[in-house]
């Protein structure tokens, strides 16, 4: 026996690991695969039925699902690109010595912590357009009152605001781990050469927190990408379809209209793309890495 | 499958009532404490029978649990009540039945919205054997409403609460102005224009505009139009009268509601109404009590009651049930499950519920002076008209309820943003068609 076992450490030490993923990550991916080439409505009646590629086929040549998909880029790219710009200045202030900081620090982390649907339900009382404080704050700014969340123009820009201020911080607080640990060396170096602050930010400090922004961008894009929480909690994909992303279309295929296999297809495709998107950032990542 | 099934259920019921007896027997003649000991755990194992009823956060839900001790006295059977709210309420019950769960004894519905789609999978137990035990129990209901919880013959729930489609409106204003409540749709449309003061917070009509929710409060103004969603398995959509009921609709929400429409469902379209911020509201009968009711509403002793009015098509307003009741398929307790349907559902509950305020199904109660007498005067009389050109259901009567309302969504709120109804309600027309083949 404890022959046995000693000839096959190796193998038994990970085995917990590799039956937890398996249970948790490939079997349900698989299933959806292998759903996605059926057709179901979650009837216990009639069984999947096999349609081979006829779900992939109905998905492209649907517009909602062409729209979704933009949707959930615009929403993704415009998001992270605001975020990782305001979070690295915000880190570079909070680089900065002053009174309070661990406050302020511990302050910033409220919006990551709090349930997303709370965010969101806040959000929606914030946008309303005849209550609302955002309203009242352009009212008082002079500014002519918006629909917000009502408007099929403004709905997009108005849930990239909140998931803007929902994950702000944590880039910023990724950047600011980065900014710690970063050597001394070449910022005397160049005092001593005489360059100003704008150089330095633009010649040292940037370039060398390159991987950290990287690391922090890519984790965002991920998550952005699969974004589900603020959204349905604000506009369930409303007014129309106008916010619908893939994944809330994915909920309203599977769970609204029962067609589980063009849901399921729809995941595939999600999942595909995220991989991809994924892969590229690793890569660039690398590229850059060596580069430095 | 299902045979193999119902047959080892029956052996291993079989099974089961043998060796009970056995014991029993054995009981008796091994000794007589034991004996005593035996039936009595037998009779409080019935007695404390737990039924688990799945049900909406509804003012019915909210009205019969007070009265639910008075059930479990008369009967011995509890009644364990799980509520949500209505969307997660379809989800978690047809994620559980598709799972096969034994866990839903009673399940509250929307026969409009789940009904087919539940019936066709075969998630609710038939009640044809229970009522044709007691004959009666079922000619007390208003046809229309029976009729959306039946596939021919076979009834599978008990309608619990029906509504219609109600003009709500202020008293005060119309008064002031020397106005009468409207009496069809042209009216309505000249006084929510003359009411009409958006520079001081005052809107002429508030409705529903959000995608979805916003279809089944829509379908009165298509009836009265004189169009429909479907006619012999076609689409109707795009017909001339249909399009006018678009742009009556659409428009009266543009030029005279409030900001925000496309996102308002019944909450946020009540509250702009409660807050004294709309002049006429059409809404369902049912939630009249978030309209009156002082600690919600700040108009409370100012809302008027008139029955829909007619359009150019004529009177024509949806009536139909909006909440039943059923047992679950593989419910273990079915026979206490409907013990508790023919409670909920008799007249003296029925009664009870109406005095509460509930819009229950039942000829008899509406027809006595007791069970209008908690309702508003004029919006008992509203119902009592709406029910005489009511029509039975408020939505396409299909299997993918959800599909079809998003694509006649699409045409409403089309028609709020002033876009193009006709192209709008083409392309939904061929989307609502592409559904219908497919069922």
């Amino acid at each position: 026996m404890s022959y046995w076992f000693d000839k096959h450490v190796k193998w038994i030490y990970p085995l917990p690991a590799v039956l937890f993923v398996a249970l948790m990550m490939v079997f349900p991916i698989g299933y959806t695969f292998w759903l996605s080439f059926n057709e179901w409505s979650m009837s216990n009646v009639a069984p999947p039925l096999w349609v081979a590629f006829e779900n992939y086929k109905e998905l492209f040549a649907d517009e909602l699902f062409r729209q979704s998909l933009w949707t959930t880029f615009y929403f993704t790219f415009i998001a992270v690109a605001v975020q990782t710009v305001l979070g690295v200045l915000l880190a570079l202030l909070l680089n900065a010595h002053f009174i309070g900081k661990g406050i302020v620090k511990t302050l910033f982390l409220l919006p990551m912590v709090a349930t997303p649907v709370a965010i969101g339900l806040v959000w929606v009382l914030i946008y309303e357009p005849n209550v609302g404080v955002a309203n009242i704050f352009l009212q008082v700014m002079g500014l002519p009152a918006q629909e917000w969340l009502a408007s099929p123009d403004l709905v997009l820009p108005s849930l990239i605001i909140i998931d803007v201020w929902e994950w702000t911080p944590m880039i910023a607080l990724i950047v600011l781990a980065g900014l710690v640990s970063l050597p001394k060396d070449p910022y005397e170096a160049a005092i001593v050469d005489g360059a100003n602050r704008f150089q330095i930010f633009w010649k040292i400090t940037l370039p060398l927190l390159q991987p950290t922004i990287y690391s922090a961008v890519l984790l965002r894009l991920i998550d952005a990408l699969k974004t589900f929480d603020i959204i349905y909690a604000t506009t369930q994909g409303g007014p129309g379809t106008s916010s619908q992303t893939l994944n809330i279309y994915g909920y309203v295929l599977g769970f609204q209209y029962f067609q589980l296999g063009k849901a399921s297809a729809l995941l595939m495709v999600f999942f595909a793309i995220v991989l991809a998107l994924s892969i590229l950032v690793i890569f660039l990542r690398k590229k850059v890495g060596v580069s430095i | 499958m299902r045979k193999k099934w119902n047959h080892l259920r029956k052996v291993s019921l079989t099974f089961a009532v043998v060796v009970g007896l056995s014991a029993v027997l054995w009981g008796c003649s091994g000794g007589t404490k034991e004996s005593t000991a035996e039936t009595g755990n037998t009779s409080t194992e019935e007695q404390s029978q737990t039924i688990r009823l799945v049900a909406a956060n509804h003012p019915w839900t909210e009205a019969i649990k007070p009265l639910l001790p008075e059930f479990e006295k008369e009967t011995g059977i509890k009644v364990k009540v799980d509520s949500y709210f209505e969307d997660q309420l379809s989800q978690k019950t047809s994620v559980e039945f598709a799972a096969n769960a034994k866990s839903i004894d009673v399940v509250m519905f929307r026969p409009l919205q789940d009904g087919k789609q539940f019936e066709k999978n075969g998630y609710f137990a038939t009640l044809n054997d229970y009522v044709s035990k007691e004959k009666s129990s079922t000619d007390d209901f208003i046809p229309s409403a029976l009729g959306s919880v039946k596939k021919g013959d076979n009834l599978y729930g008990f309608p619990v609460v029906t509504e219609s489609t109600v003009l709500y409106y202020r008293k005060d204003i119309l008064d002031e102005a020397g106005l009468t409540p409207p009496t069809t749709l042209d009216e309505l449309k000249e006084q929510a224009e003359q009411l009409s003061d958006p520079d001081n917070g005052l809107y002429g009509f508030v409705a529903r505009g959000k995608r979805s929710p916003a279809v089944t409060q829509f379908s009165s103004f298509l009836y009265s139009h004189g169009a429909d969603f479907m006619k012999d398995g076609k689409a109707t959509l795009n017909t001339p009268e249909a399009i006018d009921a678009f742009e009556y609709y659409g428009g009266m929400l543009k030029d005279y509601g409030p900001p925000g429409t496309l996102n308002m469902s019944w909450p946020e379209a009540m509250a702009v109404f409660t807050q004294g911020k709309a002049v006429f509201y059409t809404d369902a009968s049912a939630l009249y009590t978030n309209a009156t009711d002082p600690s919600k509403s700040n108009v409370a002793d100012k809302v008027g009651f008139a029955p829909f009015p007619a359009g150019p098509g004529g009177n024509h307003v949806a009536a139909p049930p909006a909440w039943a009741v059923a047992i679950g398929a593989n419910s273990e307790k079915k026979d206490a499950a409907w013990e508790f349907v023919k409670w909920a559902t008799s007249k003296d509950i029925v009664l009870k519920l109406q005095k509460t305020g509930i819009t229950g199904a039942l000829t008899s109660v509406w027809e006595s002076p007791e069970g209008t007498e908690k309702f508003p005067k004029d919006l008992a009389e509203a119902i009592v008209t709406n029910n005489k050109y009511g029509i039975p259901y408020d939505r396409p009567a299909i299997v993918n309820v959800g599909a079809a309302r998003d694509a006649i969504g699409d045409v409403i709120n089309a028609a709020i943003e002033g876009k193009d109804v006709k192209a709008e309600a083409e392309e939904a027309n061929k989307a609502f068609q592409d559904i219908l083949d497919k069922e």
